[in-house]
């Protein structure tokens, strides 16, 4: 094997090892911040052996022995330190601590809590959002910070004081490296729900020529929440955020043009979705409601989304049903945005009057103000209604809020048309 | 990226001998951890080509053609899709798989087209799309 060869077999096996190891040690050392440390450490110890003595035949499980030998130093060190300094005599828990790590151990089963207890670690509220953000990305996706950095459009020493400022935080509060308690448990799983749907976000907002990493971040939050529901697979809501992403990720190649333009979701070829991704989506989704999820803000969400993805065509859609998913998501989760996307359809579903009068309803919603699409759905209501002169107004009022060109010529060209419309046919003056 | 991990056929496979229920289970774990580490999207066994057909597609002809297929080793088994982040990774979780067979066997991996391989091609399409778009913003205005 060449050596660069062999540089891209071990990238492979720690992508798919280095969350149980950074998890294991943190297990065994307490503090997430070393044990990434560590784990690294086993990495490079791996790239400076293995082009020499080739792959092992159990590559896995060699990196998690050199990982823990590596802890174990640590502790026995620290260990003698404290003896050292106050005498203290027998601490009982790194010596129980140290007979219970035997490296052979490595593969056994606590792996997986270990994995699913590094992402509530990484997640957990006493971080920022961006700080957590990072945090997961950099110990459970194994991506570096110029990955990471690359991926979110920030300089790499942004995103390195992030995962810094992050791993302090967690020990300064001495974060406890365990399964989060029975009544904190909602609260902590929204958290890494929350974390997993900003990266799907962030890379589902990427458009024509920006980095390749900025797209793979919809991978990574995939390939996260479909780790996180083998882990945590009683949760409904685990399986809701899963279906919400797949479903939405299905629609990935048919929601940009070539020169980068998004094309409406009812616009969309639909032959070029995904239909494994919305397989796979419907049965995450079935998976939430069998767990009593129904009433779930993601579950609600993939909900809407599976509407769309059952729909052969966009005239088989079931407006009906999207509305009354509409109406719980805006009881579960209020908000303006949702109001504004539940006129749509409830325009859909039983016309353009009823539409309008929820439309209207929103008109003085503070966060609202700004918000080009209010402006531009009424002037949709308005123009299905005839209604050609209030709906040129409205037309341009959404232009004048966009700074996305392409949106603000089609806007423009929108209110013309209500201008031609408004003017007297040709053959009626003649 | 998608890998298609094929599990190519065997005279064992062929005679449509089932698996021991040891393999079965080695096969389910294995599965399971695929599942677990979000590395597989789907995979299936497959009946022996007997149960299958062949279209020959030649100009305007089709020919179906019933099974079974005498080149064994092209035939196919089984299969997973695979995503990872890159080729070597999946070598990686291949490797782990339980040996399928009692005989000396192959698991092949191909890449799965993405949008992106097809680079120009997906102009044409984007147009027709603009077009559509164009079209109806014009019917609009009359």
């Amino acid at each position: 094997m060449t050596q660069l060869a062999t540089h891209r077999a071990i990238e492979a096996v720690w992508r798919i090892e280095s969350a149980r190891i950074i998890g294991a040690l943190t297990r065994m050392l307490r503090d997430v911040g070393l044990a990434q440390e560590l784990a690294q450490d086993a990495l490079v110890i791996a790239l400076e052996n293995w082009p020499l003595t080739g792959v092992p035949d159990n590559p896995a499980a060699w990196l998690m022995t050199a990982a823990k030998h590596r802890a174990l130093d640590r502790l026995r060190h620290h260990k003698l330190q404290q003896l050292k300094h106050a005498e203290l005599g027998r601490d009982l828990s790194i010596e129980r601590e140290l007979a219970a790590t035997d490296p052979i151990d490595a593969l056994d089963n606590p792996v997986d809590d270990d994995v699913l207890q590094l992402l509530f670690i990484a997640c957990h509220p006493v971080l920022p959002p961006e700080g957590r953000v990072a945090l997961t990305l950099r110990l459970l996706g194994g991506l570096s910070t110029d990955e990471i950095a690359r991926a979110f459009l920030v300089p790499e020493p942004t995103i390195a004081q992030r995962i810094v400022r992050a791993k302090r935080t967690l020990s300064a509060a001495q974060v406890p490296f365990e399964m989060p308690q029975k009544d904190a448990l909602p609260e902590r799983l929204g958290s890494v729900l929350a974390v997993i749907y900003l990266i799907f976000n962030e890379g589902y907002a990427a458009t024509a020529g920006d980095d390749w990493m900025r797209p793979a971040l919809c991978d990574e939050a995939l390939r996260l929440g479909r780790i996180l529901a083998g882990l945590a697979a009683d949760h409904s809501e685990v399986h809701g955020l899963v279906a919400l992403m797949e479903i939405q990720a299905s629609r990935a190649r048919a929601r940009i043009d070539a020169h980068g333009q998004p094309i409406l979701l009812l616009e969309q070829n639909r032959a070029r979705w995904d239909h494994l991704l919305i397989q796979r989506g419907l049965t995450a989704l079935d998976r939430a409601r069998a767990l009593g999820g129904l009433l779930g803000p993601y579950a609600l969400q993939a909900g809407i989304a599976a509407c769309h993805a059952r729909a052969r065509t966009p005239a088989e859609t079931d407006w009906q049903e999207i509305c009354a998913l509409y109406d719980a998501l805006a009881q579960v989760s209020p908000s303006p945005v949702v109001e504004l996307n539940r006129a749509v359809a409830v325009c859909m579903a039983f016309g353009p009057e009823a539409g309008l009068a929820a439309v209207e309803a929103l008109q003085d919603e503070p966060a609202l103000q700004r918000y080009h699409l209010l402006p531009a759905v009424r002037a949709d209501f308005l123009f299905r209604l005839g209604r050609f002169a209030e709906a040129a107004v409205a037309f341009e009022r959404a232009a004048s809020l966009t700074r996305n060109i392409p949106e603000r010529t089609l806007l423009l060209a929108r209110a013309q048309t209500c201008q031609h419309k408004l003017l007297p046919k040709p053959d009626t003056i003649g | 990226m998608r890998f298609m991990v094929m599990v190519k056929a065997t005279q064992e496979s062929e005679a449509g001998t089932m698996p021991e229920e040891e393999l079965l289970t080695a096969m389910g774990k294995y599965n399971e951890e695929l599942v677990k580490a979000g590395v597989m999207l789907a995979g299936e066994g497959l009946q022996p080509s007997a149960k299958g057909a062949r279209i020959r597609f030649s100009g305007k002809e089709r020919t179906v053609i019933d099974g079974p297929f005498a080149e064994t080793k092209e035939l196919i088994a089984g299969f997973w899709i695979m995503q990872t982040k890159s080729l070597e990774e999946c070598i990686e979780w291949v490797k782990r798989s339980p040996n399928p067979f009692r005989t000396d066997s192959y698991i092949e991996i191909r890449q799965v087209f993405e949008a992106e391989d097809f680079g120009d091609e997906f102009t044409p399409e984007a147009r027709a799309a603009e077009e559509r778009m164009r079209e109806q913003m014009a019917k609009q205005g009359h």
